[in-house]
């Protein structure tokens, strides 16, 4: 029997006066990849945000690891075992590649070691005494992704982790994925790029104007391709 | 502005002229609260209305004190040419100032702003005219164009209040003009008023020159009053106590500053035998106007109205 | 022995140490000013006026505290206090933290500044009413009373002067070294940087924060226990340095905790030398300096614009 990882129910999120989500519902079992497609502007972003408490305000369900969390401080949240890739990525500018690397707190039991991290991403090591963002995009982007490895999350938020990337480290990044998805981690994927998210994911959400509009299950995405296509405006 | 403000300014105009002939309260308060009035009056310019905190407006009340004191008393100037001098001299002070605070934004401006006016205060502790720690004092209200004694109070509290009326409509004026709006505008959002292409330095050192020219007009009518400038005048207390009484009435209000300054000016007297107290007592108005009274009295009453 | 201007070198050795002196307490105020106002993005106008209450707290300590209590034997010397009274202030700072300046995060930076020069009024008024404005005198340490004589240069160094400049120094270089080369300081660092990033990583920034304003308001009173022996412990010793201060802080920038610490140093030891050559212009170097500076480099000599 599966725990439910994250469940979310009628979550309503606000920037100051802007109303961004109007009710969100999904959910991700342990061990599950899910996305979260849409277009721009749709609220993907400020549903992984609203998850963590980083927007002015928040209504709903939320409840990580059987943890209610709607009224949760952000670092409290993050002990509850979350991870976080932000859509900018994030690397402290005034540390180092490694101060970056060891800044975050444990937040679960299994997080990987230095060693075995510097294992999966070499480069990291070799910069390892540059500031953060002195590195390249993709650098950084895995610096994002190999910070989170250390903490013992065991639910993923990733936000746009192939955003301005050249195709060779996307497909890169796709393979640190699948990796982690082997190993036991539970992936919410925020992604613009469907063909790097469709073999990934188990299922997939359409966020439009801050709400779930389709649910679209892995054996289901041949037969719903054209609905897909028009939601993403592809 | 609508019917009801406009008949709001009237009432205070009549209580105004009809002040001197009731005996509750002083004429010499009443002027001394004329004159914060007008100098909260010219800061809320800068600060509500512009959206930039100076915490050194005291040199330009200080300054202009001292010329007018000093002209006045030395040279025998009559009272209105007194009080010109010091209005451009602290209206030229705020260029100079000005100029080098606008050069910061926000916090910085502010510290800016102090330090410069920290600067202002030893001068005018070393310099020979101001008197250094006695100050001017026996400063001659003069004979007003010549032939007005002012050294009768009702005629001197008719001439401060005509100038104060001056100040203020000058700032009425500047607020509901373009140049106001675009002052607001800065306030509002400094960076979308760029991008609509005004020089945004040029609009602010406008205001600050100006709301410092009219805080000397104050600082010079409050040396002929008192008959006195001293040090007092360009401590950064008296900064500080600018800043309460804008911030006490009601910031980006019109009448705020008045009633801040009515208010400060009043506790001032009541406090001034009890030592240590006035610093205490502005202390505590000020936190508690920060946590829990940020709109001020007039910006507090103004929202009970619009309900 | 020779003169440098009419200057002997006992008088510019005397000045310079009064600059370096000086110098020093610049550096640890702009230093705690530049903690918090990088994490609580908030001026803290009250920094003069807790140097004040950390001098005035050691003086209690010393000459009041034990008859308080009816043991008028006891008192918490000098080298006690050094330790106490910042821990004392720190706490101090806690609570004005958690109390006051904490519902403030949310609003414009510049209702930090106006909240805490309301407590400065506060706590300069407590201490005027209760003490008057002349001073109290607090003596020097025994050990550190009287001078070394340096006879081949003809030049006497005041123990507990030369002794203020170390404290300093240790205790600025100590802080910049946490800050730039710790885990701890990276921490602070990347608060400074990005609070709401770090707190979904998990850190309680909110304490951190709370925190940093503590150790600021600590150095504060760290630097009033050294103060006491040379100045006059009395109400107003903090609002005329406080203003120094934050000139200082304008021509170093906020940006980097050397710069708050290299730039206190050499302004103090400028205005030394001022007041040996030309003593008149002493008192506004500094400002005249920050002039200049606000001319050529906005930002700050060590700056960041945020």
């Amino acid at each position: 029997m599966s725990t439910r990882a994250l469940e979310v129910k009628n979550l309503q999120s606000w920037y100051g006066e802007s109303h961004i989500l109007h009710g969100i519902d999904f959910m991700v079992d342990d061990g599950e990849v899910v996305t979260l497609l849409g277009r721009n502007g749709a609220g993907r972003s400020t549903t992984l945000k609203s998850i963590l408490g980083l927007t002015d305000r928040r209504t709903g369900v939320v409840n990580i690891y059987g943890s209610d969390a709607i009224a949760l401080p952000s670092h409290k949240i993050a002990r509850l075992g979350v991870g976080f890739c932000p859509e900018e990525r994030g690397i402290f500018a005034s540390l180092s590649t490694e101060e970056n690397l060891l800044l975050l707190p444990e937040v679960g039991a299994g997080g990987m070691s230095l060693d075995e991290i510097y294992e999966m991403f070499p480069n990291l090591y070799e910069r390892r005494h540059s500031p953060g963002t002195r590195l390249s995009g993709g650098e950084q982007q895995m610096l994002a992704m190999a910070r989170i490895l250390r903490t013992g999350a065991k639910l993923l938020l990733l936000d746009e982790i192939t955003e301005g990337l050249a195709p060779v480290i996307v497909q890169k990044l796709g393979e640190v994925v699948t990796k982690l998805k082997n190993r036991g981690f539970t992936i919410v994927l925020v992604e613009q790029n469907f063909r790097f998210a469709a073999p990934l994911a188990d299922r997939h959400y359409v966020v439009e104007h801050g709400k779930i509009v389709e649910v679209v299950k892995r054996d289901e995405l041949v037969a719903k391709t054209t609905l897909l296509n028009e939601y993403l405006g592809v | 502005m609508n019917q009801k403000t406009n008949l709001l300014y009237g009432i205070l105009a009549l209580i105004a002229i009809l002040l001197p002939f009731q005996d509750f309260i002083y004429l010499v308060f009443a002027m001394k609260v004329l004159c914060f009035a007008l100098f909260a009056c010219a800061f809320n310019l800068l600060l509500g209305f512009t959206g930039l905190l100076s915490f050194g407006h005291a040199a330009f009340f200080g300054t202009a004190a001292y010329i007018t004191a000093y002209f006045c008393k030395e040279t025998g100037l009559s009272p209105e040419l007194g009080i010109l001098l010091g209005f451009l001299g602290s209206g030229a002070l705020g260029y100079l100032i000005g100029s080098l605070a606008i050069r910061r934004q926000g916090i910085y401006f502010a510290m800016v702003t102090l330090a410069l006016s920290q600067m202002v205060y030893f001068l005018a502790v070393q310099l020979p005219f101001t008197g250094g720690e006695d100050g001017i004092q026996g400063v001659p209200r003069g004979m007003l164009f010549g032939f007005i004694d002012l050294k009768n109070d009702v005629a001197m509290y008719y001439f401060v209040l005509a100038i104060f009326l001056l100040g203020f409509a000058l700032i009425m004026r500047t607020v509901h003009s373009p140049f106001g709006q675009v002052l607001k505008a800065i306030r509002e959002n400094e960076p979308r008023a760029i991008s609509l292409g005004y020089d945004v330095d040029r609009f602010k050192l406008m205001s600050f020159v100006i709301s410092a020219a009219l805080s000397g007009l104050a600082g010079s009518m409050k040396a002929l009053v008192f008959q006195l400038a001293t040090l007092t005048d360009v401590h950064w207390h008296m900064s500080g106590e600018v800043v309460l009484m804008t911030l006490l009435g009601g910031m980006g209000t019109i009448l705020g500053p008045v009633v801040g300054a009515g208010i400060v000016v009043g506790l001032q007297n009541y406090l001034a035998n009890i030592g240590s107290w006035s610093t205490i007592a502005t202390g505590f108005i000020f936190v508690i106007c920060v946590l829990a009274f940020r709109r001020g009295v007039v910006g507090e009453i103004s929202a009970v109205f619009k309900k | 022995m020779f003169e440098l201007l009419g200057i002997t070198p006992q008088g510019l050795t005397a000045q310079l140490l009064v600059g370096l002196i000086n110098g020093s307490f610049y550096a640890i105020l702009s230093l705690g000013l530049a903690i918090i106002f990088g994490l609580l993005n908030i001026i803290n106008f009250s920094h003069g006026a807790q140097y004040t209450m950390g001098a005035f707290v050691a003086w209690i300590g010393l000459t009041q505290v034990g008859q308080w209590f009816g043991f008028p034997e006891f008192s918490i010397n000098y080298w006690f206090a050094l330790i106490l009274v910042p821990l004392f202030m720190a706490g101090f700072g806690l609570i004005l933290e958690r109390t006051m300046l904490r519902r403030l995060y949310h609003l414009d930076h510049l209702y930090g500044l106006l909240l805490t020069f309301g407590l400065a009024l506060i706590i300069e008024g407590m201490f005027r009413h209760w003490y008057g404005i002349s001073g109290e005198s607090y003596p020097a340490p025994e050990f550190l009373q009287g001078a070394i004589p340096l006879e081949s240069i003809e030049i006497i160094l005041p123990k507990y002067r030369i002794w203020v400049v170390i404290a300093s120094l240790a205790v600025c270089f100590s802080s910049w070294y946490v800050i730039e080369k710790t885990k701890l300081g990276a921490y602070l660092r990347a608060g400074t940087e990005n609070p709401k990033l770090l707190q979904a990583f998990g850190v309680n920034v909110p304490l951190m924060i709370s925190l940093a304003y503590a150790y600021g308001v600590g150095l504060a009173g760290f630097a009033g226990v050294l103060a006491a022996p040379i100045f006059q412990v009395n109400p107003l010793m903090g609002s005329n340095l406080i203003i120094v201060v934050f000139a200082v802080v304008v021509i170093g920038g906020m940006g980097s905790i050397m710069g708050a610490i290299v730039t206190g140093l050499s302004l103090g030891l400028i205005e030394g030398l001022t007041k040996v050559f030309y003593p008149e212009a002493s008192g506004v170097v500094i400002f005249v300096i920050m002039a200049i500076v606000l001319l050529i480099r906005p930002a700050g000599l060590f700056g960041r614009e945020k």
